[in-house]
Protein backbone atom coordinates (compact mmCIF):
# COMPACT_ATOMS: atom_id res chain seq x y z
CA UNK A 1 0.00 0.00 0.00
CA UNK A 2 1.25 3.48 -1.01
CA UNK A 3 2.43 5.73 1.78
CA UNK A 4 0.59 8.84 1.43
CA UNK A 5 -2.70 6.61 1.41
CA UNK A 6 -2.06 6.28 5.51
CA UNK A 7 -2.27 9.96 5.96
CA UNK A 8 -5.17 11.13 7.58
CA UNK A 9 -6.43 13.36 4.40
CA UNK A 10 -6.32 10.46 2.51
CA UNK A 11 -8.24 8.04 5.27
CA UNK A 12 -10.42 10.69 6.40
CA UNK A 13 -11.49 12.10 2.70
CA UNK A 14 -14.97 9.61 2.73
CA UNK A 15 -16.45 10.93 5.66
CA UNK A 16 -15.03 14.29 5.09
CA UNK A 17 -16.36 14.13 1.67
CA UNK A 18 -19.86 13.47 3.02
CA UNK A 19 -19.59 15.80 6.07
CA UNK A 20 -19.48 18.61 3.07
CA UNK A 21 -21.39 17.05 0.99
CA UNK A 22 -24.13 17.26 3.79
CA UNK A 23 -23.68 21.10 4.89
CA UNK A 24 -24.20 21.60 1.00
CA UNK A 25 -27.81 21.42 1.91
CA UNK A 26 -27.15 25.38 3.84
CA UNK A 27 -26.82 26.65 0.58
CA UNK A 28 -29.90 25.10 -1.14
CA UNK A 29 -30.51 21.36 -2.24
CA UNK A 30 -28.13 19.95 -4.89
CA UNK A 31 -26.93 17.12 -6.40
CA UNK A 32 -24.22 16.45 -3.87
CA UNK A 33 -26.77 16.37 -0.78
CA UNK A 34 -29.17 14.40 -2.97
CA UNK A 35 -26.09 11.95 -3.36
CA UNK A 36 -25.06 11.92 0.33
CA UNK A 37 -28.84 11.45 1.65
CA UNK A 38 -29.37 8.41 -0.77
CA UNK A 39 -26.35 7.13 0.82
CA UNK A 40 -27.02 7.66 4.69
CA UNK A 41 -30.80 5.96 3.79
CA UNK A 42 -29.24 2.88 1.90
CA UNK A 43 -26.15 2.22 4.90
CA UNK A 44 -28.83 2.82 7.61
CA UNK A 45 -31.50 0.28 5.68
CA UNK A 46 -28.51 -1.76 4.87
CA UNK A 47 -27.46 -1.55 9.20
CA UNK A 48 -30.20 -2.63 10.04
CA UNK A 49 -30.28 -5.57 7.75
CA UNK A 50 -27.43 -6.71 8.63
CA UNK A 51 -27.99 -6.08 12.77
CA UNK A 52 -31.28 -8.07 12.60
CA UNK A 53 -30.09 -10.91 10.78
CA UNK A 54 -27.32 -11.24 13.29
CA UNK A 55 -29.34 -10.75 16.14
CA UNK A 56 -32.32 -11.78 15.99
CA UNK A 57 -32.63 -14.23 12.91
CA UNK A 58 -29.31 -15.99 13.15
CA UNK A 59 -29.04 -15.69 16.90
CA UNK A 60 -32.33 -15.73 18.15
CA UNK A 61 -34.29 -18.26 15.22
CA UNK A 62 -31.47 -20.34 13.58
CA UNK A 63 -28.71 -21.09 16.33
CA UNK A 64 -31.43 -21.94 18.68
CA UNK A 65 -33.55 -24.35 15.67
CA UNK A 66 -30.33 -25.71 14.43
CA UNK A 67 -27.82 -26.45 17.76
CA UNK A 68 -30.69 -26.86 20.67
CA UNK A 69 -33.51 -27.94 18.58
CA UNK A 70 -35.54 -25.20 19.54
CA UNK A 71 -38.64 -26.41 17.10
CA UNK A 72 -40.73 -23.43 18.67
CA UNK A 73 -38.62 -20.62 17.52
CA UNK A 74 -40.61 -22.20 14.33
CA UNK A 75 -43.28 -20.01 14.85
CA UNK A 76 -42.17 -16.48 15.51
CA UNK A 77 -40.08 -17.33 12.39
CA UNK A 78 -43.16 -18.09 10.39
CA UNK A 79 -45.12 -15.38 11.52
CA UNK A 80 -41.73 -12.73 11.05
CA UNK A 81 -42.10 -14.31 7.29
CA UNK A 82 -46.06 -13.93 7.45
CA UNK A 83 -44.89 -10.43 7.58
CA UNK A 84 -43.95 -10.74 3.87
CA UNK A 85 -46.86 -11.77 2.65
CA UNK A 86 -48.18 -8.15 1.65
CA UNK A 87 -45.66 -8.32 -1.54
CA UNK A 88 -48.29 -11.23 -2.44
CA UNK A 89 -52.17 -10.04 -2.88
CA UNK A 90 -53.81 -13.41 -2.34
CA UNK A 91 -52.35 -14.28 1.08
CA UNK A 92 -51.84 -10.13 1.77
CA UNK A 93 -54.18 -10.64 4.82
CA UNK A 94 -51.90 -12.87 6.82
CA UNK A 95 -49.86 -10.22 7.37
CA UNK A 96 -52.43 -8.98 9.70
CA UNK A 97 -51.48 -12.32 11.93
CA UNK A 98 -48.19 -11.34 12.97
CA UNK A 99 -48.93 -7.35 13.44
CA UNK A 100 -51.76 -8.29 15.69
CA UNK A 101 -49.49 -10.61 17.71
CA UNK A 102 -46.83 -7.30 17.72
CA UNK A 103 -48.86 -4.40 18.51
CA UNK A 104 -51.44 -6.58 20.71
CA UNK A 105 -48.72 -7.80 23.04
CA UNK A 106 -46.90 -4.20 22.93
CA UNK A 107 -50.32 -3.12 24.32
CA UNK A 108 -50.26 -5.07 26.99
CA UNK A 109 -47.08 -4.24 27.93
CA UNK A 110 -47.43 -0.98 27.93
CA UNK A 111 -50.78 -1.00 29.99
CA UNK A 112 -48.88 -1.97 32.75
CA UNK A 113 -45.59 -0.13 32.07
CA UNK A 114 -47.63 3.40 31.17
CA UNK A 115 -50.06 2.57 34.44
CA UNK A 116 -47.14 0.88 36.62
CA UNK A 117 -44.26 2.64 35.81
CA UNK A 118 -44.91 6.04 35.03
CA UNK A 119 -48.35 6.90 36.27
CA UNK A 120 -48.71 6.00 39.58
CA UNK A 121 -44.56 7.03 40.36
CA UNK A 122 -44.91 10.40 38.50
CA UNK A 123 -48.15 10.98 41.03
CA UNK A 124 -46.32 9.78 43.82
CA UNK A 125 -43.56 12.46 43.29
CA UNK A 126 -45.64 14.62 42.97
CA UNK A 127 -47.41 14.58 45.93
CA UNK A 128 -45.13 16.98 47.73
CA UNK A 129 -45.85 18.43 51.52
CA UNK A 130 -46.52 22.51 50.74
CA UNK A 131 -43.63 23.35 52.77
CA UNK A 132 -41.67 25.21 50.33
CA UNK A 133 -42.36 27.85 47.11
CA UNK A 134 -40.18 24.95 45.25
CA UNK A 135 -42.46 22.05 45.92
CA UNK A 136 -45.78 24.75 45.57
CA UNK A 137 -44.70 25.44 41.52
CA UNK A 138 -43.90 21.93 41.16
CA UNK A 139 -47.16 20.67 42.25
CA UNK A 140 -48.88 24.31 40.77
CA UNK A 141 -46.98 23.32 37.22
CA UNK A 142 -48.43 19.55 36.92
CA UNK A 143 -52.13 19.99 38.10
CA UNK A 144 -52.43 23.31 35.40
CA UNK A 145 -50.56 21.72 32.44
CA UNK A 146 -52.92 18.79 33.04
CA UNK A 147 -55.97 21.29 33.20
CA UNK A 148 -54.47 22.46 30.41
CA UNK A 149 -54.43 19.70 27.89
CA UNK A 150 -57.98 18.96 29.49
CA UNK A 151 -60.04 19.78 26.14
CA UNK A 152 -63.22 17.91 27.56
CA UNK A 153 -64.72 21.22 28.55
CA UNK A 154 -63.74 24.89 27.07
CA UNK A 155 -61.60 26.91 28.86
CA UNK A 156 -63.43 29.75 29.58
CA UNK A 157 -64.10 31.14 33.36
CA UNK A 158 -61.91 29.95 36.17
CA UNK A 159 -60.30 27.10 34.23
CA UNK A 160 -59.74 29.14 31.32
CA UNK A 161 -57.57 31.28 34.20
CA UNK A 162 -55.62 27.72 35.39
CA UNK A 163 -55.17 27.24 32.20
CA UNK A 164 -53.56 30.17 31.42
CA UNK A 165 -51.31 29.87 34.38
CA UNK A 166 -50.30 26.41 32.43
CA UNK A 167 -49.60 27.90 29.26
CA UNK A 168 -46.80 30.32 30.82
CA UNK A 169 -45.33 26.87 32.50
CA UNK A 170 -45.86 24.99 29.73
CA UNK A 171 -43.38 28.18 27.69
CA UNK A 172 -40.80 27.77 30.85
CA UNK A 173 -40.88 24.27 30.08
CA UNK A 174 -40.87 24.53 26.09
CA UNK A 175 -38.30 27.66 25.87
CA UNK A 176 -36.21 25.89 27.99
CA UNK A 177 -36.07 22.25 25.81
CA UNK A 178 -35.44 24.96 22.51
CA UNK A 179 -32.55 26.25 24.51
CA UNK A 180 -31.34 23.10 25.13
CA UNK A 181 -31.61 21.45 21.74
CA UNK A 182 -30.12 24.13 20.55
CA UNK A 183 -27.27 23.69 22.71
CA UNK A 184 -27.29 19.94 21.67
CA UNK A 185 -27.17 20.69 17.63
CA UNK A 186 -24.32 23.59 18.45
CA UNK A 187 -22.19 20.89 20.19
CA UNK A 188 -22.61 18.38 17.10
CA UNK A 189 -22.00 21.22 14.59
CA UNK A 190 -18.59 21.93 16.86
CA UNK A 191 -17.96 18.60 16.75
CA UNK A 192 -18.24 18.35 12.80
CA UNK A 193 -16.17 21.45 12.59
CA UNK A 194 -13.42 20.16 15.01
CA UNK A 195 -13.60 16.72 12.35
CA UNK A 196 -12.82 18.91 9.35
CA UNK A 197 -10.44 21.67 10.61
CA UNK A 198 -8.59 19.34 13.10
CA UNK A 199 -8.85 15.14 12.29
CA UNK A 200 -8.96 15.81 8.63
CA UNK A 201 -7.44 18.64 7.26
CA UNK A 202 -4.82 19.39 10.38
CA UNK A 203 -4.85 23.40 10.15
CA UNK A 204 -6.30 23.94 13.54
CA UNK A 205 -5.68 22.11 17.24
CA UNK B 1 -61.78 -14.78 9.25
CA UNK B 2 -60.13 -12.01 7.60
CA UNK B 3 -59.69 -9.21 10.64
CA UNK B 4 -61.59 -11.55 13.56
CA UNK B 5 -58.46 -13.64 14.02
CA UNK B 6 -56.29 -10.68 14.02
CA UNK B 7 -58.02 -8.97 17.04
CA UNK B 8 -58.26 -12.72 18.53
CA UNK B 9 -54.22 -12.68 18.45
CA UNK B 10 -54.24 -9.25 19.80
CA UNK B 11 -56.49 -9.85 22.73
CA UNK B 12 -54.65 -13.16 23.30
CA UNK B 13 -51.37 -11.58 23.59
CA UNK B 14 -52.28 -8.40 25.06
CA UNK B 15 -54.21 -10.42 27.68
CA UNK B 16 -50.94 -12.83 28.58
CA UNK B 17 -48.73 -10.07 28.92
CA UNK B 18 -51.24 -8.14 32.02
CA UNK B 19 -51.83 -11.26 33.45
CA UNK B 20 -48.25 -12.13 33.78
CA UNK B 21 -47.84 -8.95 35.93
CA UNK B 22 -50.81 -10.24 38.07
CA UNK B 23 -48.93 -13.81 38.18
CA UNK B 24 -45.66 -13.88 38.51
CA UNK B 25 -43.58 -17.01 39.02
CA UNK B 26 -46.56 -19.02 37.42
CA UNK B 27 -46.85 -20.80 34.07
CA UNK B 28 -48.61 -17.49 33.35
CA UNK B 29 -45.36 -15.21 33.65
CA UNK B 30 -43.28 -18.52 31.95
CA UNK B 31 -45.53 -18.09 28.81
CA UNK B 32 -45.50 -14.43 28.21
CA UNK B 33 -41.42 -14.24 28.96
CA UNK B 34 -41.86 -16.68 25.92
CA UNK B 35 -44.12 -14.73 24.07
CA UNK B 36 -41.81 -11.52 25.25
CA UNK B 37 -39.01 -13.13 22.88
CA UNK B 38 -41.64 -14.35 20.23
CA UNK B 39 -42.22 -10.40 19.85
CA UNK B 40 -38.71 -9.56 19.95
CA UNK B 41 -38.41 -11.85 16.92
CA UNK B 42 -41.80 -10.84 14.93
CA UNK B 43 -40.57 -7.40 15.61
CA UNK B 44 -37.02 -8.10 14.24
CA UNK B 45 -38.79 -9.16 10.93
CA UNK B 46 -40.66 -6.08 10.70
CA UNK B 47 -37.77 -4.03 10.53
CA UNK B 48 -36.18 -6.34 7.99
CA UNK B 49 -39.65 -5.90 5.85
CA UNK B 50 -38.83 -2.14 5.96
CA UNK B 51 -35.62 -2.45 4.84
CA UNK B 52 -36.38 -4.72 1.84
CA UNK B 53 -39.18 -2.11 1.15
CA UNK B 54 -36.48 0.82 0.68
CA UNK B 55 -34.90 -1.46 -1.41
CA UNK B 56 -37.74 -2.61 -3.70
CA UNK B 57 -39.16 1.14 -3.90
CA UNK B 58 -35.84 2.31 -5.24
CA UNK B 59 -35.16 -0.74 -7.59
CA UNK B 60 -38.69 -0.10 -9.02
CA UNK B 61 -36.72 3.40 -9.87
CA UNK B 62 -33.84 2.08 -11.26
CA UNK B 63 -36.32 -0.39 -13.06
CA UNK B 64 -38.84 2.39 -14.78
CA UNK B 65 -35.84 4.70 -15.29
CA UNK B 66 -37.25 7.12 -13.30
CA UNK B 67 -35.23 10.82 -13.44
CA UNK B 68 -33.47 10.28 -9.97
CA UNK B 69 -32.20 6.64 -11.07
CA UNK B 70 -29.25 7.80 -10.07
CA UNK B 71 -29.49 8.35 -6.56
CA UNK B 72 -31.71 5.11 -6.22
CA UNK B 73 -28.63 2.86 -7.52
CA UNK B 74 -26.31 4.59 -5.37
CA UNK B 75 -28.62 3.63 -2.24
CA UNK B 76 -29.08 0.05 -3.24
CA UNK B 77 -25.41 -0.68 -3.42
CA UNK B 78 -24.53 0.88 0.14
CA UNK B 79 -28.01 -0.99 1.27
CA UNK B 80 -26.36 -4.64 -0.73
CA UNK B 81 -22.43 -3.75 0.82
CA UNK B 82 -23.87 -2.99 4.34
CA UNK B 83 -26.55 -5.25 4.50
CA UNK B 84 -24.38 -8.06 2.83
CA UNK B 85 -21.34 -7.23 4.67
CA UNK B 86 -23.33 -7.72 8.19
CA UNK B 87 -24.98 -10.96 6.92
CA UNK B 88 -21.53 -12.36 5.34
CA UNK B 89 -18.98 -11.26 7.48
CA UNK B 90 -20.78 -10.47 10.99
CA UNK B 91 -21.31 -7.01 12.53
CA UNK B 92 -18.39 -7.21 15.14
CA UNK B 93 -15.53 -4.74 15.47
CA UNK B 94 -13.15 -4.50 12.95
CA UNK B 95 -15.45 -6.09 10.16
CA UNK B 96 -16.71 -3.75 6.98
CA UNK B 97 -19.97 -3.43 8.70
CA UNK B 98 -18.72 -1.89 12.01
CA UNK B 99 -15.96 0.23 9.68
CA UNK B 100 -19.07 1.72 6.79
CA UNK B 101 -20.84 2.40 10.48
CA UNK B 102 -17.80 3.97 11.91
CA UNK B 103 -16.08 6.02 9.39
CA UNK B 104 -19.36 6.83 7.07
CA UNK B 105 -22.88 6.12 8.77
CA UNK B 106 -22.38 7.50 12.06
CA UNK B 107 -20.74 10.78 10.93
CA UNK B 108 -23.42 11.59 8.38
CA UNK B 109 -25.96 11.13 11.15
CA UNK B 110 -24.06 13.60 13.35
CA UNK B 111 -23.72 16.14 10.13
CA UNK B 112 -27.82 15.71 9.66
CA UNK B 113 -28.80 16.78 13.45
CA UNK B 114 -25.52 19.36 13.03
CA UNK B 115 -27.40 21.29 10.46
CA UNK B 116 -30.34 21.37 12.10
CA UNK B 117 -28.36 24.08 14.47
CA UNK B 118 -29.00 26.23 11.60
CA UNK B 119 -32.80 25.83 10.66
CA UNK B 120 -33.49 26.07 14.19
CA UNK B 121 -31.54 29.45 14.19
CA UNK B 122 -33.86 30.71 11.98
CA UNK B 123 -36.47 29.09 13.91
CA UNK B 124 -35.49 31.05 16.71
CA UNK B 125 -35.69 34.23 14.92
CA UNK B 126 -39.47 33.95 14.05
CA UNK B 127 -39.96 32.21 17.21
CA UNK B 128 -38.60 34.68 19.75
CA UNK B 129 -40.02 38.00 18.66
CA UNK B 130 -41.64 39.22 22.12
CA UNK B 131 -45.01 39.76 20.57
CA UNK B 132 -47.14 38.57 22.88
CA UNK B 133 -46.59 37.39 26.75
CA UNK B 134 -46.28 33.40 26.27
CA UNK B 135 -43.51 34.44 23.39
CA UNK B 136 -41.52 36.40 25.73
CA UNK B 137 -41.70 33.67 28.31
CA UNK B 138 -40.74 31.35 26.16
CA UNK B 139 -37.59 33.63 24.77
CA UNK B 140 -36.29 34.51 28.43
CA UNK B 141 -36.18 30.69 29.14
CA UNK B 142 -34.77 29.57 26.00
CA UNK B 143 -32.00 32.85 27.03
CA UNK B 144 -31.14 31.86 29.95
CA UNK B 145 -30.94 27.78 29.47
CA UNK B 146 -28.47 28.02 26.59
CA UNK B 147 -26.43 31.15 28.85
CA UNK B 148 -26.45 29.41 31.49
CA UNK B 149 -24.73 26.27 29.97
CA UNK B 150 -22.15 27.76 28.21
CA UNK B 151 -18.85 29.57 30.39
CA UNK B 152 -20.21 32.81 28.75
CA UNK B 153 -23.21 33.08 30.68
CA UNK B 154 -21.25 32.46 33.97
CA UNK B 155 -18.89 35.21 32.52
CA UNK B 156 -22.04 37.82 32.02
CA UNK B 157 -23.60 36.73 35.42
CA UNK B 158 -22.02 34.27 37.89
CA UNK B 159 -25.74 33.05 38.96
CA UNK B 160 -26.78 32.23 35.17
CA UNK B 161 -26.09 28.64 35.18
CA UNK B 162 -28.30 28.17 38.76
CA UNK B 163 -30.98 30.30 37.09
CA UNK B 164 -30.74 27.90 34.32
CA UNK B 165 -30.52 24.74 36.78
CA UNK B 166 -33.39 25.82 38.76
CA UNK B 167 -35.51 26.37 35.46
CA UNK B 168 -34.84 22.67 34.34
CA UNK B 169 -35.71 21.20 37.65
CA UNK B 170 -38.34 23.37 38.83
CA UNK B 171 -41.22 24.93 36.13
CA UNK B 172 -39.89 22.45 33.31
CA UNK B 173 -40.07 19.44 35.25
CA UNK B 174 -43.27 20.05 36.53
CA UNK B 175 -44.61 20.62 33.18
CA UNK B 176 -42.85 17.28 31.59
CA UNK B 177 -44.14 15.70 34.41
CA UNK B 178 -48.17 16.80 33.74
CA UNK B 179 -47.08 15.97 29.95
CA UNK B 180 -46.07 12.61 31.08
CA UNK B 181 -48.86 11.65 33.12
CA UNK B 182 -51.43 12.49 30.76
CA UNK B 183 -49.86 10.70 27.70
CA UNK B 184 -48.99 7.34 30.00
CA UNK B 185 -52.80 8.00 30.73
CA UNK B 186 -53.46 8.14 27.16
CA UNK B 187 -51.20 5.36 26.26
CA UNK B 188 -52.91 3.06 29.08
CA UNK B 189 -56.27 3.96 27.35
CA UNK B 190 -55.55 2.99 23.81
CA UNK B 191 -53.33 -0.13 25.03
CA UNK B 192 -56.96 -1.15 26.37
CA UNK B 193 -58.90 -0.68 22.99
CA UNK B 194 -56.42 -2.56 21.07
CA UNK B 195 -56.40 -5.31 23.52
CA UNK B 196 -60.47 -5.44 23.78
CA UNK B 197 -60.66 -4.80 19.69
CA UNK B 198 -62.02 -1.57 19.83
CA UNK B 199 -58.80 -0.10 17.88
CA UNK B 200 -58.47 -1.92 14.77
CA UNK B 201 -56.87 0.65 12.56
CA UNK B 202 -54.10 -1.47 12.68
CA UNK B 203 -55.39 -3.86 10.71
CA UNK B 204 -55.40 -1.70 7.84
CA UNK B 205 -58.68 -2.17 4.62
CA UNK B 206 -60.54 -4.92 3.86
Amino acid sequence: MPEWYSHPFFLLLPTAFFTLAIFSFLYKDNPMFKLAEHVFAGLSAGYYFGLIWQSVIRQQVWMPLTQDGQWSVLIPGVLGLLMFARFFPRIGWTTRLPLAFVIGSTAGIMFIQQLHGMVLPQVGRTLLPLDSLRNILIIVGVLTTLIYFYFSKPHTGTLGWIASVGIGFIMVAFGAHFGYTVMARVSLLIGRVQFLLVDWLGVAR
Amino acid sequence: MKSRLPVLVAFISGALMILAFFGRGTVVDAVSDRALTWQTIVGGFSLLLGAVSIARVHWKKVATKHEDRLYSLCLLICFIVMGGSGVINGIGSGTLFDTLFQRIQAPMMSTMFSVLAFFIASAAYRAFRARSVSSAILLVAAVLVMLGRIPMGQYIYHGLPSWADWIMTVPSMAVQRGILIGAALGAASMSLRIILGIERTYLGRG
